[in-house]
């Protein structure tokens, strides 16, 4: 087995030096009843060659959204990636490392988390962001609990803009606990009076923007009517690349930023792995849950970075801890830090003006197909469009026309009666000829 | 000896010194380098985008104004600078990594190709199924293999780490319970545990009850037989435990606890020694979530992503949460909600799960087969037990007895040098590795966890364990500053963490001038 280092002479070597016979002496703490004599019954090994042909044929029984014109958001989106984010996360040094407890020998993946910190504060308009959280799902669920734990409240309020599984994530984490999820019905047409969603029980409020349906809000009312409520109001941000041209969260007096950065560096992967971020005011850093990466010096006085305010984990609280997790999404963050200090400013800005303008062509072009009618007046690089037929039907009958349409609500919201709309996203991977083909067929398959 | 143009052919002897500084403050390839947020300017960009056609905006009015803060940073400097990050981390990669319970194994670059071909690497989550058939095949698959590997009848995907798949046991437990009307407010946690199982415990609205260790490192019978009641939910043990023992009582433990109906949550951070030679199944296990980069070496990528699968006994498997491949008259299908009779605890993740460590995990498999992955547990216990045998007269094992995949030494070798484990650790960063795990568990005074893998030669454990040998000799010598001092020779010396947690700096601001020119 090429993974294998060790020969039979070095094993039989081995054995000898610890004093016993055989393998099966080490295993002697093992009860008889339970000791496998044989391994299970699977495959044995197999070499290089032979493993990747079967990969490749999983690989061919799919298709590669990079082959056909596709529309697909809800949540992830497909961007180019620059080819250096590739490499660099390739690099042994960060790749094969793991969590940085050794401060000393690890300062590249340190330093890298305190620029990812800072790039992620940046953006969403705040103080201080953590070093990441598993997805945005589960961010969203921290940001809740988080909120909880410094208004001392218990009622978590969930907008209709929210993502499904984002709800549905932060409604399963709270099931066994005294926090209790209020969720709105979903705001298809953007139109939820969100002051209405603040009383004095609330803990906060958790909206979406641009929103599950694509639609863009002025959150400064409702950030004034959380706060004059005493309750904190979570932002949530799906597509990271809109924070280069709308508004940030911060900017609209949010408390708590959660965001999916799939976005920036990181391919859709069927849906993972993903890079949740967290990001709040300065007051609230001790409640954050997560990594922290901060500055400090060593003993001869040089820069550097270490994890910090541990006292909020879990190997020193237990059972008292902020959150049960212990892992960020380490090389994720980093894909996600890269290819944003390729970006910069300006690259970031213009990215999402691409965004935008390839989303506001698409719509201008459905908006005149027959049995289409798009539902936004505002929105980001995804809109929601309602059809003349039912939406999961149109996108099987467009998958087998070799286009990739977008998404079916009821595919995520299969109870709200919302059948006949479709999320479309545009982003800087469409071209006019993908646009082309989308008109085309939806106006086929509608006819 | 000069050669033609009057060059010395040879360099003159050395006298082993180097300058105390240099002008750069780099080191020859050791290089110091600034914050992205120090360098570049607003025009650079290290991308060239076309430009975006002309159209209205759409934005609602709320556009974006005024400068972001990024750095703009061309292409060759962002890949230089994060080149010379890279370099001042230990990785697997380049030394043996004996992190005990972290299963640094070698990571085959076969799976990060696999991860990277379109069709799998490039799928959206939303793709109809009808266009992602192989993905979900992957995924069966990778689900076949765990399910096999561990005599566990179903298994739930998506959870993003080990700590999240605690949460998917531990909520599956407790759906159980109150799907059978059954009110218990207590899970008994070994001390010996990580302490992501009590704050896992927490979350599901239970209180901890801590199980003492006997003398032998493992959950004292009589103590937790003492602690059953019907009171008690479940328990959460580790096995083969932290401290590298197997539970031999783990057994007489499962079929006491299912007595008292309770449920055995296993955490199965430790699979990696007993893989092909145990399964957790026939120990009476009910959840373990197995992590796919420990035991299945997907990268640890610094610090993630993880992948914590979960597999379930029949009794739990109905509360499994959602999504799941199911194979259907057309294909594979994607359960992503359950109908009302459905008895799924719910959704603990977007999306699908860590579809990417799936690829390299089932790909790890594949390459290893059934044999290959019994043998890799089988070298992973004999290289620790072998680095025990190699250092148990000068050292001090906490414990007696072979040891599983990881050998766990006391600091009582260590008693009147002044030297502790913090700066024993330490000193094994100026001899080139990675130190062990120190203080962990917590049931041990000064301890220090190796955990060598199976990805070792024998010329590797060889000098690893003669390094060890060298420094417990230097310490009872008095050398104290080659401890007290250590580490001289990494890109940092010991970091102040009490001053940065005092006044957390966790971001970088410009500074104070340019502040008050926005």
């Amino acid at each position: 087995m090429r993974y294998l280092p060790l020969t039979h002479a070095d094993r039989s070597a081995m054995l000898s030096a610890i004093g016993v016979d055989s393998i099966d002496d080490l295993y002697q703490d093992v009860p008889d009843e339970v000791r496998l004599a044989e391994p299970p019954d699977l495959p044995h090994h197999k070499g290089e060659m032979e493993v990747e042909g079967i990969l490749r044929g999983l690989a061919d029984k799919s298709v590669s959204p990079a082959s056909v014109p596709t529309f697909i958001g809800a949540g992830a989106y497909r961007h180019h990636i620059p080819a250096t984010v590739d490499h660099l996360i390739q690099r042994s040094e960060f790749l094969t490392a793991y969590t940085p407890y050794q401060p000393e020998i690890s300062q590249g993946t340190l330093q890298a988390l305190f620029e990812f910190q800072t790039q992620v504060a940046l953006i969403t308009g705040m103080d201080v962001a953590n070093a990441s959280m598993y997805d945005g799902a589960t961010s969203c669920a921290e940001a809740a609990l988080m909120a909880c734990r410094i208004t001392r409240r218990d009622k978590i309020v969930m907008a209709g803009s929210v993502h499904p599984h984002y709800r549905e994530v932060t409604e399963t984490t709270v099931k066994f606990t005294d926090l209790t999820v209020t969720a709105s019905p979903a705001d298809a047409d953007g139109a939820e009076d969100l002051l209405a969603l603040v009383d004095d029980d609330t803990a906060c409020v958790v909206v979406q923007n641009p929103s599950f349906f694509g639609h863009i809000a002025d959150l400064r009312p409702l950030a004034e009517a959380c706060h004059a409520k005493k309750a904190l109001l979570i932002v949530v941000v799906t597509e990271v690349v809109s924070l280069g041209a709308v508004m940030s969260p911060g900017a609209m007096g949010a408390d708590i930023v959660v965001g999916e950065g799939q976005s920036i560096g990181v391919p859709a992967s069927f849906g993972g792995p993903y890079v949740g971020l967290l990001a709040t005011r300065d007051k609230y850093v001790r409640q954050l849950p997560g990594r922290l990466c901060g500055e400090t010096v060593d003993q001869d006085g040089k820069r550097g970075f270490v994890l910090t305010l541990s006292a909020r984990e879990q190997h020193i609280r237990r059972e008292k801890a902020t959150s049960n997790i212990c892992t960020n999404a380490g090389l994720c963050s980093l894909a996600f830090t890269i290819h944003m200090a390729l970006l910069g400013g300006k690259g970031f800005k213009q990215l999402a003006q691409l965004n935008h303008a390839r989303a506001v062509q698409l719509s201008d072009r459905l908006a005149g197909v027959g049995g289409v009618d798009v539902v936004n007046a505002s929105f980001f690089n995804e809109f929601t469009v309602r059809l003349s037929k039912p939406a999961a039907e149109v996108v099987e009958a467009l998958a087998a026309r070799n286009i990739l349409a977008g998404v079916p609500v009821s595919r995520l919201l299969p109870d709200a009666g919302l059948d006949d709309l479709m999320l479309v996203a545009a982003t800087e991977l469409n071209s006019e000829q993908d646009i082309d083909a989308l008109s085309g067929g939806l106006a086929e398959v509608l006819s | 000896m000069m050669n033609k143009q009057g060059r010395p052919t040879q360099p003159a002897a050395g006298d082993g010194s180097a300058p105390a500084t240099t002008y750069t403050g780099n080191r020859g390839l050791d290089m110091e380098e600034p914050l992205l947020f120090e360098m570049g300017q607003d025009e650079t960009t290290g991308v060239d985008l076309p430009d975006a056609p002309e159209t209205a905006s759409k934005l609602g009015g709320l556009e974006r104004n005024g400068d972001i803060g990024l750095p703009g940073v061309s292409e060759p400097r962002v890949l230089r600078h994060f080149v010379r990050l890279s370099r001042n981390n230990y990785a697997i990669d380049s030394g043996l990594y004996p992190l005990g319970s972290c299963t640094m194994k070698h990571n085959p670059r076969l799976n990060e190709k696999t991860a990277r071909l379109p069709g799998l690497g490039d799928l959206h989550p939303m793709q109809p199924t009808s266009t992602v058939q192989g993905a979900l095949e992957l995924m069966d698959s990778l689900a076949h293999w765990l399910k096999t590997m561990t005599g566990m009848p179903a298994v739930a995907l998506s959870p993003g780490a080990g700590a999240h798949g605690e949460l998917c046991g531990l909520m599956a437990i407790r759906a159980a319970h109150d799907a059978a009307g059954s009110s218990r407010s207590r899970v008994l946690v070994p001390e010996s545990a990580h302490g992501t199982n009590p704050a896992t415990a927490a979350m599901c609205g239970y209180s901890v009850d801590a199980i003492a260790a006997d003398d032998r490192g493992r959950v004292d019978l009589k103590a937790f037989e003492a602690k059953l009641d019907d009171d008690v939910a479940g328990i959460m043990l580790t096995n083969p435990n932290t401290c590298g023992l197997f539970e031999n009582d783990v057994v007489r433990i499962a079929d006491a606890l299912h007595e008292a109906g309770g449920y055995f949550y296993c955490d199965g951070a430790n699979f990696n020694a007993i893989m092909g030679r145990v399964r957790p199944g026939d120990l009476g296990v009910d959840a373990m979530h197995l992590n796919l980069h420990k035991t299945f070496s997907t990268p640890h990528g610094g610090g993630g992503p993880g992948s914590g699968p979960v597999v379930f006994s029949e009794a739990l498997a109905p509360f499994a949460p959602v999504p799941y491949v199911v194979h259907g008259e057309n294909g594979f299908e994607l359960v992503e909600a359950e109908g009302d009779d459905g008895q799924t605890f719910g959704r603990l993740k977007g999306f699908h799960g860590q579809m990417g460590m799936f690829i390299r995990a089932l790909t790890y498999m594949l390459s290893h087969g059934a044999d290959g992955l019994r043998q890799a547990a089988e070298d992973s216990v004999l290289s620790a037990n072998y680095i025990l045998a190699r250092v148990q007269d000068v050292m001090s094992p906490a414990f007696d007895g072979p040891c599983m995949h990881e050998c766990l030494i006391d600091d009582t070798f260590l008693a009147d040098t002044g030297v502790t484990t913090l700066d024993f650790a330490k000193a094994m960063i100026d001899e080139g590795y990675h130190p062990m795990t120190m203080y962990f568990p917590l049931v041990v005074h000064g301890a220090m966890l190796i955990e060598p893998t199976e990805s070792e030669s024998k010329e590797s454990l060889d000098l690893f364990a003669d390094t060890l040998r060298f420094l417990t000799e230097k310490a009872k010598q008095g050398d104290t500053a080659r401890f007290e001092q250590a580490p001289m020779l990494a890109p940092r010396r010991r970091l102040d963490e009490t001053a940065a947690a005092r006044k957390p700096k966790l971001r970088w601001r410009p500074p104070e001038p340019a502040r008050a020119a926005e």
